[in-house]
């Protein structure tokens, strides 16, 4: 099995799991599930990092891929942390009355 | 074989799950904490290990841009206040998908040195640097629109459509034929270049009505980026992350195409609500029937139950704290109080109900659409703030309305019905709303933050005698 044939059904299949894990979520939590995909897809940060690190880059490449790392990771920090601001505000009950 | 032989695809394996879990705990109130730590320790994982590979040998550039990123992130994440959570999406969106596209960028001119590029790679790398080019401008034209830099209405001119078509083809184009012979490097900028464009043109004639379909489908463009990215780079890790991304906000944009009856091409081409606005404009003024602060509170003391609908007026107005004490006020007083949330409802799907818990409101309080429907001819009274199209009758009522189809709120069913709203100005789709005119319907004109805080002041005034 090639290469690409392999990633396509990596692919496919998580897809498919993105797809039954999202119907789960209640419409309650729509936005902060936005958010930790959003920040979940800043996984493109392993890709700037390989790319700025290498030995032999060109300044081209460590110019992107500095810039690559820097828009990872301030999705990557911004968006773990509103996702837990907001989920901390969700509560069930008020807190017990006088 | 070497150490991050045998460990860095465990590593990556790990954090893919932790991934995983992270959206399946998100999926109720009680684990979504939870999730968000398994997701942190999935991208700590991801990191650790791409660092410690041994292509990865100069560290300099690598641990500034990470202080610069956290620098810059950790306070947008606390200072920003609720109300602009749709922008700060949009604007992560963008840098999301300008991250992916630089990477594409250093990536195709890297491997055409290198001799890399076969044709898998270059598809991977035109769809990955497509997606992400279009999606920054996109999302960044998102952003101006909600910060409201630009204008939120839909702007449209004659032959739109035929023009952001031939930019689309003319990208693709250019892509493919970056794919058939990719040592044109003089193609390579003119490709970016029309997919910035497009990106721009797409969200043109976008209304702000329209904003959480298409904030959805860009974070969808934004992950499926990312995936392309792992075909380029052959990392499962990366495909994996970028499809869960991509499902998720394409699921979120059909269930929003479907809360307003509508289908994607409609949303992004229709240019929703620019016909209606000249016609609603010159009708003749209906009688209304209007009611003060005090004639508010009398009535919202003496139900037995409110059902109170928000929309994106209450987040202008930034009423949601006013409404809590309302709300305390009322459940204080033994009024069964629930708040009842049309999907498309504000800016992004699920923004009221951001804006609720942050004001403290319980979220079994929080009704969907379709649990509150069956229950709204109990209802004594309907309490609408800053609503207009989703709990328009007309939706079902009348089959050349523009909403015509899309599901409502029936607060038409409810014994009384109240509407704080600023004006008789139809709202933002410009689309007349009947319920306005009803007998049972009561106009309370104002500021939906000071009408409320007027009602309140009634409330309590009430406690006392």
């Amino acid at each position: 099995m090639g290469g690409y044939e392999f990633d396509l059904w990596v692919f496919m299949l998580a897809a498919f799991l993105g797809f039954q894990l999202i119907r789960g979520v209640s419409p309650l939590l729509h936005t902060p599930l936005m958010s930790l995909t959003n920040a979940i897809s800043a996984i493109t940060v392993v890709g700037a990092i390989l790319l700025t690190g290498e030995r032999e880059a060109t300044t081209l490449s460590r110019i992107l891929g500095f810039s690559a790392v820097f828009l990872a990771v301030l999705n990557v920090v911004s968006g773990y942390l509103i996702t837990d601001r907001m989920l901390k505000m969700f509560k069930k009950r008020e807190p017990a009355k006088k | 074989m070497r150490l991050d032989d045998t460990l860095l695809p465990l590593l990556y394996m790990l954090a893919a799950i932790g991934f995983i879990l992270a959206i399946k705990w998100l999926g109720s109130p009680a684990t979504a904490r939870r999730g968000v730590v398994v997701g942190e320790i999935g991208m700590l994982l991801a990191v650790v290990g791409t660092l410690l590979r041994f292509e990865v040998v100069n560290y300099q550039w690598i641990l500034i841009a990470f202080f610069l990123g956290a620098a810059v992130g950790v306070p947008i994440a606390y200072i920003m206040p609720m109300t602009a959570v749709p922008q700060r999406t949009a604007f992560s969106h963008a840098c999301g998908a300008l991250a992916s596209a630089l990477i594409g960028t250093a990536e195709y001119y890297k491997d055409l040195n290198q001799g890399g590029l076969t044709k898998v790679v270059m598809i991977a790398l035109i769809v990955e640097t497509l997606l992400g080019f279009l999606t920054f401008t996109a999302s960044m034209m998102a952003f101006g629109k909600l910060q409201e830099v630009l204008a939120q209405r839909p702007i449209t001119f004659k032959g739109q459509n035929f023009l952001n078509l031939g930019v689309f083809a003319a990208a693709a184009g250019i892509g493919v034929a970056l794919i058939v012979s990719p040592e044109q490097t003089v193609l390579f900028p003119l490709f970016a270049a029309l997919a910035l464009l497009f990106g721009v043109l797409l969200i043109i004639p976008i209304g702000g009505a329209d904003m959480p379909t298409v904030i959805a489908l860009l974070n969808s463009y934004a992950g499926l980026s990312a995936s392309a990215m792992g075909f380029v780079l052959n990392n499962k890790l990366l495909i994996v992350a970028g499809a869960l991304d991509g499902s998720s906000g394409f699921i979120l944009a059909i269930i929003m195409c479907r809360a307003m009856n509508r289908s994607f091409s409609n949303v992004l081409f229709g240019a929703f609500g620019q016909l209606q606005t000249t016609a609603a404009a010159g009708g003749e003024a209906k009688p209304v029937h209007s009611a003060s602060p005090e004639e508010a509170a009398q009535i919202l003391d003496s139900a037995r139950n409110v059902v109170v609908i928000p929309g994106y007026g209450m987040a202008v107005a930034q009423a949601q704290h006013k409404l809590r004490e309302m709300f305390d006020m009322l459940t204080k007083r033994g009024v069964d109080v629930r708040f009842a949330i049309h999907p498309v409802a504000g800016r992004m799907p699920g923004h009221m109900n951001v804006l609720l818990a942050e004001a403290d409101v319980p979220y079994d309080k929080l009704w969907e659409m379709d649990d509150i429907n069956p229950e709204m001819s109990n209802v004594d009274v309907a309490l609408i703030i800053g609503a207009n199209d989703v709990v328009n009758p007309g939706a079902e009522t009348d089959p050349k309305s523009a909403i015509a189809g899309m599901p409502i709120i029936q607060a038409y069913k409810a014994r009384t019905v109240m509407v704080i709203k600023r004006s008789m100005n139809p709202g933002f789709a410009g689309i007349d709303n009947e319920l306005y005119y009803r007998d049972n319907t009561l106009m309370l004109f104002g500021d939906a933050k000071a009408f409320l805080s007027s009602v309140v002041k009634e409330l309590g005034a009430l406690t006392k005698v």
